[in-house]
């Protein structure tokens, strides 16, 4: 926070506020530089005193876009993002955001209003319990009636938000607070005694965890998002080229580890590649880094990486053995765990003990090899969505943020982009929510306003949000968009073509016809441009990255029959991965 | 699947109880029973909360409450080593014939008549669960009108005490505050 712990301006602390002018400024003096928000009735004392406050507030279109556009901020800052809205719809509205933020370990405050003190619980107008519905999507929650208690109560939501596993913490304050007289006064510490994360490892843990690298013959470091929040990139290069074992980055985890690097297998899980997905199953220790074993990494769990011992280090004591068994549970901050193990394997390496990992380092190099990412050009001339994101990747480069929504567009990009650093890739991994990506995107670029963010959306994706371009447009947020436009709901799609007989139910979207995209960016004040050929691609990411004052919107019309390989059928074996249709790789036979 | 005996201190707060009523529902845990109160901290609360678990996923549960920023400490009371009580109270049927019988119950349970009416008498005991089954069983032929029992409270047995160390508030320095990269 020290670059951004800017003085509260105005009244000195001890001086009779309002309770919104003392919200305000807790926010400033929790370091609060940008706010994404809606005003509304509860809300609305609180937007009088913002309006003389150092903090830039965004007004948004939909407080949905509020939400993502604060954990796209806090992505790619590594700053608590925050946002605000008024009580009732706008506070639901922040539901899903919440939930997002929750399931990815996103640090954002939600600062929302509440109807006044007297008229709760009477179902005022526009009053939901927001503070009941977010408690199981939140890291924690407050409601706040004693206008005295805001400055300690926005405290500890930053220093909840932002420590630990990192989440979302939401501020319900009840507009009879923010109108009422109090007194201003940043607390110096503060008492949480149920809170104590633990961030330094236990050293027999590490020393045990030492000791089954050293034996191991088939290591591999399954690299979760932990990496990531933990700012742990550099210790992990580090650990990987001291012992040589293989990395495996998850969806949450891209950028962690260099793409370009020899020993990455690439991403592992339902469409993760085979060199991953058999770098978990044939090993027999799995190092588990910031990653929580979620259902579409391992598959069935019963056949998952059946002859695996497992190191599971993470600061969440309850994700260490929630899924699978861990045999040396390490309980820390990834870069602490890391570091704590760079210096064990050192001091082995000195004394001579190093693990010999070769057999298992050509095998999967032969099977990276063989089964590399893939995939096919359509034959009729028509542009292959993953041809877009490799182009995209190649000409934008490893600098820029790219920023998905959900469904076969994710995929590629995570696939084809390539990633050489943390906080490049910005995603919606654990809940899954179409329309993350422009909102999200938004505010990356509002916290990295030199760093080039591309969002990569679906059609469908891009239609649930896109509102927020005019917001993007207005404030000078020049996002770039790349449409991958197959129009479908292109994942289900996919599902139903493999499981459903090709019975398309639901998922034809029409939207190469309806709407015209190229038209509804001009018509929020973006440069639209279009694109359904190969041989335009690469003048069309040219000219939209040639555009900087003004957010660009372009509409790839990519064919609509292409799938994401490889996959692993949801609820079966990691073993039973398909390479593409009809296509099993074979790394099961090969002898170790 | 067995019965185990959570001791949860928790900061004494509005809606901690629905936090971890809503966590037990939503991770599909089962309560046997609860019971909440006071502890010798005024800003302490104390919640004795029975789960009818077996060992794994009962080492979740503990880990997800612990996670409960109010939620301050989690002891599990081993039935042996500490005291269970649950208090009943019964209004059983009882006419002038069948009072001498249901008398010589309670006695025999060391319970106590709390009311008493011309067809009816309020029995409370206090109790380990069997024993308030047992009192229940035999008072049952009689017929019993209305029935409620509290949930269990547990305190260990012999000189420790779980809550003398762990509640000394724990000051956090507030630095970094918005700055979890480090």
């Amino acid at each position: 926070m020290s670059e951004q712990g800017s003085p509260v301006s105005g009244t000195a602390t001890g001086a009779r506020v309002t309770g919104a002018q003392s919200l305000i400024k807790s926010l400033e003096a929790a370091g609060t530089t940008d706010i994404f928000g809606i005003p509304g009735g509860a809300i609305l004392p609180a937007y009088d005193p913002l309006m003389d406050s150092t903090i830039r507030h965004i007004l948004v279109r939909h407080e949905q876009g509020a939400g993502h556009a604060a954990q796209g901020f806090a992505a790619a800052t590594g700053r608590v993002g925050v946002c605000m809205a008024t009580s009732g719809p706008g506070a639901t509205n922040l539901v899903t955001p919440l939930a997002d933020a929750h399931m990815d370990s996103v640090p954002i405050v939600a600062v929302t209003g509440q109807v006044g003190a007297a008229a709760i619980g009477t179902d005022a107008f526009q009053e939901a319990d927001i503070r009941g519905i977010t408690m199981p999507i939140t890291k924690h929650n407050f409601l706040v009636t004693d206008p005295d208690e805001i400055p300690r109560v926005v405290a500890e939501a930053f220093y909840i938000a932002s420590t630990g596993r990192p989440g979302p913490v939401l501020v319900d304050v009840a507009k009879s607070a923010l109108q009422a007289q109090t007194t201003f006064a940043w607390p110096e510490e503060l008492a949480l005694p149920g809170y104590r994360p633990v961030t330094k490892p236990h050293a027999k843990q590490i020393r045990e965890a030492a000791r089954l690298i050293l034996e191991a013959r088939r290591p591999v470091l399954y690299v979760g998002g932990g990496v990531i929040r933990a700012g742990a990139s550099r210790e992990l290069r580090v650990l990987a080229e001291l012992t040589g074992m293989p990395v495996l980055t998850t969806l949450m985890a891209r950028g962690a580890f260099p793409d370009s690097h020899p020993q990455h297998l690439g991403m592992p899980g339902m469409h993760g590649t085979v060199a991953a997905v058999a770098g978990l199953q044939r090993s027999d220790l799995i190092i588990s880094l910031g990653a929580r074993f979620d259902d579409r990494v391992t598959g069935n769990l019963d056949s998952f990486a059946p002859g695996a011992k497992v190191i599971h280090a993470d600061i969440d004591p309850a994700e260490i053995g929630k899924n699978r068994h861990a045999d040396v549970p390490i309980v820390g901050d990834c870069r602490e765990v890391i570091s704590d193990l760079v210096v064990a394997l050192k001091a082995a390496a000195d004394a001579g003990h190093t693990g010999d990992y070769e057999a298992w380092v050509d095998f999967l190099a032969d099977i990276k090899k063989r089964y590399p990412l893939a995939y096919d050009q359509p034959d009729d001339g028509t542009l292959a969505p993953q041809y877009v994101l490799e182009r995209l990747g190649q000409i934008v480069g490893p600098d820029a943020i790219y920023v998905a929504g959900v469904g076969q567009h994710q995929m590629w990009a995570a696939h084809f982009v390539g990633y050489e650093k943390p906080g490049t890739w910005i995603n919606s991994g654990g809940l899954g929510t179409m329309g993350f990506s422009v909102p999200a995107a938004m505010g990356a670029k509002v916290g990295r306003p030199d760093a080039t963010v591309w969002s990569i959306d679906g059609d469908g994706c891009f239609q649930m949000t896109n509102q927020e371009l005019a917001t993007c447009a207005i404030n000078d947020i020049p996002i770039k968009v790349a449409i991958i436009n197959n129009e479908s709901l292109g994942m289900v799609r996919q599902w139903q073509t493999l499981f459903y007989n090709e019975r398309y139910s639901n998922t034809d979207l029409h939207s190469k016809r309806i709407p015209d995209f190229v038209k509804l960016a001009d018509a929020y004040g973006c440069v639209g441009l279009a694109c359904e050929s190969p041989d335009q691609v690469d003048a069309t990411i040219e000219k939209a990255m040639a555009i900087d004052d003004q957010p660009v919107v372009v509409d790839f019309r990519v064919h609509r029959d292409a799938m994401v390989w490889p996959m692993v059928a949801a609820g079966t074996s990691n073993d039973d991965i398909k390479y593409a249709r009809d296509l099993a790789p074979e790394f099961d036979k090969d002898d170790l | 699947m067995t019965h185990h005996t959570l001791s949860v201190l928790v900061e004494n707060k509005p809606g901690v109880l629905a936090r971890i009523a809503g966590l037990f529902a939503r991770r599909g845990y089962n309560i046997e029973s609860l019971a909440v109160g006071p502890t010798e901290h005024d800003e302490v609360s104390r919640m004795t909360i029975v789960v009818n678990v077996d060992e794994s996923p009962l080492e979740q549960v503990t880990k997800q409450l612990n996670k409960l920023v109010e939620v301050i400490k989690i002891v599990e009371l081993d039935g042996s080593a500490s005291v269970n009580r649950e208090l009943l109270l019964l209004k059983v049927r009882a006419d002038a014939e069948t009072r001498g019988q249901i008398l010589d119950v309670v006695e025999l349970f060391q319970a106590k008549v709390v009311d008493v009416s011309t067809d009816t008498v309020v029995i409370q005991s206090v109790g380990n669960t069997d024993k308030l089954a047992d009192l229940r069983r035999l008072l049952e032929p009689f017929g019993i009108r209305e029935l409620v029992q509290s949930g269990m409270v547990a305190i260990g047995r012999g000189p420790r005490s779980i809550s003398e160390r762990t509640l000394r508030p724990v000051a956090v320095p507030l630095r970094a505050a918005s700055d979890f990269s480090g």
